[in-house]
């Protein structure tokens, strides 16, 4: 009996961890959101900046620094947030695909899905053609193009028996397809629009609104929420399609549900932003390390962390050449590739 | 009464027949050993039997109740399965790895007693020092039994294991079929289990049944089902059959030596 007592305990050390990694991450993510507010031409200090956040928040109890309220709010806020959420959403979505694939080389960006929106936009930039007309084009297309990619892959899943295996290889392949078309636009497009199309693969938060943030921040509260609810079947999944199987998982539909609301969550981000390569790799990968795989605190806590590199990523890419900016797509790569390069050198049970 | 049956199954992947009409039943407190050449349906039959695949003639009765008409979680918690292979990859504990057995019961949170049985699984298969270690950090023993660990938290009657000994040596393979025999005659559970190994087989289990072939070849007490004349025909090895020990041995012989005397 002491025995089991023993266990328990050790047990409630596991949660308490997990409770502590997601706080400390929350808490750190508010100083990071008002640091990143600073950064720009206009100096403000952490503390103007909160102040003119609250401003904006309790007209009544808080009274801004001149001019700091319209350049946090208009300019700056809505980027800073669009990043988090951004971020928060992208490795969301590359947890749970690691864990219905069982391949810690999966993501959004591994499996065709940012290919097949780079082919979406580039398509709307060097061809003008899409579903909807106007300024929405090159996004509605990006959109359309990324979900089209998780639809191909479920169809051929589909037909061919839905695996781990089938989906990353249906994934691959239409990864290599996706760069070849985009390759094929840019080798036909002008000089204009293979710039634009490249700035657009850049991936970059630089283009966000308080809309745009809006829509992203509705889709990622109204999924990630259902995902949590199903930590246990995304548990089982991940332990393999026959365990899950035994343990009363309906294996093909809870694959293709996940595997639907994580190229959802993927979708509406890099529509918006371009490719963000890697956040939804690494994340994960550093939540793990850090608190082990249960995905009750596994997606709250691999999107906190994505978030946070997210954020760090683009105040990086804002003040390293300041006044230019980096796009952040390029800076996560440089974290990224470092990362996981160590990743597959010591892994111990690779 | 015969916690699992299966009656009359017969199962195509096509037009490809793997199994045909097979039928046999577990008791409470019976080791059933599923043995038979490669190929010959094994994994097939344990997998129609779990219900991952849907024999076209036949039926699976478990605890009464056909299980065609029984809801994944209702069978979970009515039969578990240990699959083949064990290639864990995932950086979960054994404590949350075994936990995971409970998923047919939890609804979200974990209770206070569900955290109990898995202390006292772990306690059971000699694995409270490793709770807090990773699966995947584990040895081909220590793995197996966490997979048995999980199937027993799941309570159910019946497990099905897929060569739950394969990859094991010869001290860890007794140690696992240990476990599982004392559990069926303490718990009164019905275990069954595919197996390679015929004298692990006849020395751990209370019945055999012999797949050649999909088909029944033979089903009985090791001592009647293993003998020289299956080994040939279902096989197709020459071997003497050791009968004045605990239990049957195969002893396999090259071929033509046999005649020249053992």
């Amino acid at each position: 009996m002491e025995e089991s007592v023993i266990l328990r305990e050790g047990y409630a050390r596991l949660k308490k961890t997990r409770t502590v990694f997601i706080g400390g991450l929350l808490a750190l993510l508010v100083i990071l959101v008002g640091v990143a507010v600073t950064l720009g031409s206009a100096g403000f200090t952490v503390g103007e900046s909160y102040l003119a956040i609250l401003a904006g928040l309790f007209p009544e109890t808080f009274t801004a620094p001149e001019m700091a309220d319209v350049i946090v709010w208009d300019y700056r806020l809505h980027r800073v947030l669009f990043a988090v959420v951004a971020g928060f959403g992208l490795a969301v979505a590359g947890s749970v695909m690691q864990g219905i694939l069982r391949n810690p080389l999966a993501s959004p960006f591994t499996l065709g899905i940012s290919s097949a929106a780079a082919t979406g936009a580039s398509v709307a930039i060097v061809l003008g053609a899409g579903f909807v007309g106007g300024e929405y084009l090159i996004i509605a297309n990006a959109f359309l193009f990324a979900l089209l990619a998780s639809v191909a892959i479920y169809g051929m899943a589909r037909y061919r028996g839905v695996s781990s295996e089938t989906m990353i290889l249906a994934g691959i392949a239409l990864m290599y397809l996706f760069s070849a078309v985009t390759s094929l636009l840019q080798y036909v497009g002008t000089a204009e629009e293979l710039q634009a199309v490249v700035f657009w693969m850049f991936g970059s938060v630089g283009k966000s609104t308080w809309p745009k943030l809006g829509l992203v921040t509705l889709v990622i509260a109204c999924t990630v929420p259902y995902l949590i609810y199903r930590a246990w079947d995304l548990n089982a999944l991940a332990e393999g399609d026959e365990v899950a199987a035994g343990l009363g998982v309906p294996v093909e539909r809870s694959m293709m549900v996940f595997m639907m609301v994580a190229s959802l969550i993927t979708a509406v981000i890099i529509c918006f932003t371009g490719t963000i390569g890697f956040i939804g790799l690494v994340a994960p990968h550093i939540t793990r390390m850090a608190i082990g795989g249960d995905y009750r605190t596994l997606i709250p806590a691999s999107g906190l962390v994505g978030a946070v590199l997210l954020l760090a990523a683009d105040s990086v890419g804002r003040s390293i050449l300041a006044p230019q900016v980096l796009p952040v797509g390029i800076v996560t790569a440089f974290l990224g590739v470092p990362f996981f390069i160590y990743l597959f050198m010591h892994r111990r049970d690779a | 009464m015969a916690l699992l049956s299966v009656d009359d199954l017969s199962f195509a992947y096509r037009d490809r027949t793997v199994l045909s009409r097979i039928s046999f039943s577990v008791d409470a407190g019976e080791v059933l050993g599923l043995v038979g050449p490669n190929g010959c349906g094994k994994t097939t039959l344990i997998k129609c039997v779990d219900g991952m695949l849907s024999p076209q003639e036949g039926k699976v009765v478990l605890g009464g109740r056909d299980l065609g008409g029984m809801h994944r979680r209702e069978v979970a918690r009515a039969m578990a399965y240990v699959p083949q292979s064990a290639g864990n990859q995932t950086a979960s504990t054994v404590f949350e790895t075994v936990l995971m057995g409970r998923r047919p019961y939890l609804n979200w949170t974990v209770s206070p007693g569900d955290e109990e049985r898995v202390a006292a699984a772990l306690d059971l298969l000699d694995l409270g020092g490793l709770a807090f270690r990773k699966v995947a950090e584990l040895s081909g023993g220590e793995r197996q039994r966490v997979m048995i660990a999980r199937a027993l938290v799941q309570e159910t009657g019946v497990i099905l294991l897929d060569e739950p000994t394969s990859n094991l040596d010869i001290r860890h393979q007794m140690a696992v079929m240990e476990v599982l025999h004392g559990l069926a005659e303490e718990k009164g559970l019905a275990v069954v289990i595919a197996l390679h190994d015929l004298n692990l087989a006849a020395t751990y289990c209370h019945r055999l049944l012999v797949l050649a072939e999909g088909s029944i070849y033979g089903y009985g007490a090791p001592e009647e089902v293993l003998t020289p004349e299956m080994l040939g025909s279902v096989y197709g090895i020459e071997a003497v059959v050791k009968q004045d020990l605990p239990a049957p041995y195969v002893v396999p012989v090259r071929p033509g030596r046999l005649k020249e005397g053992v």
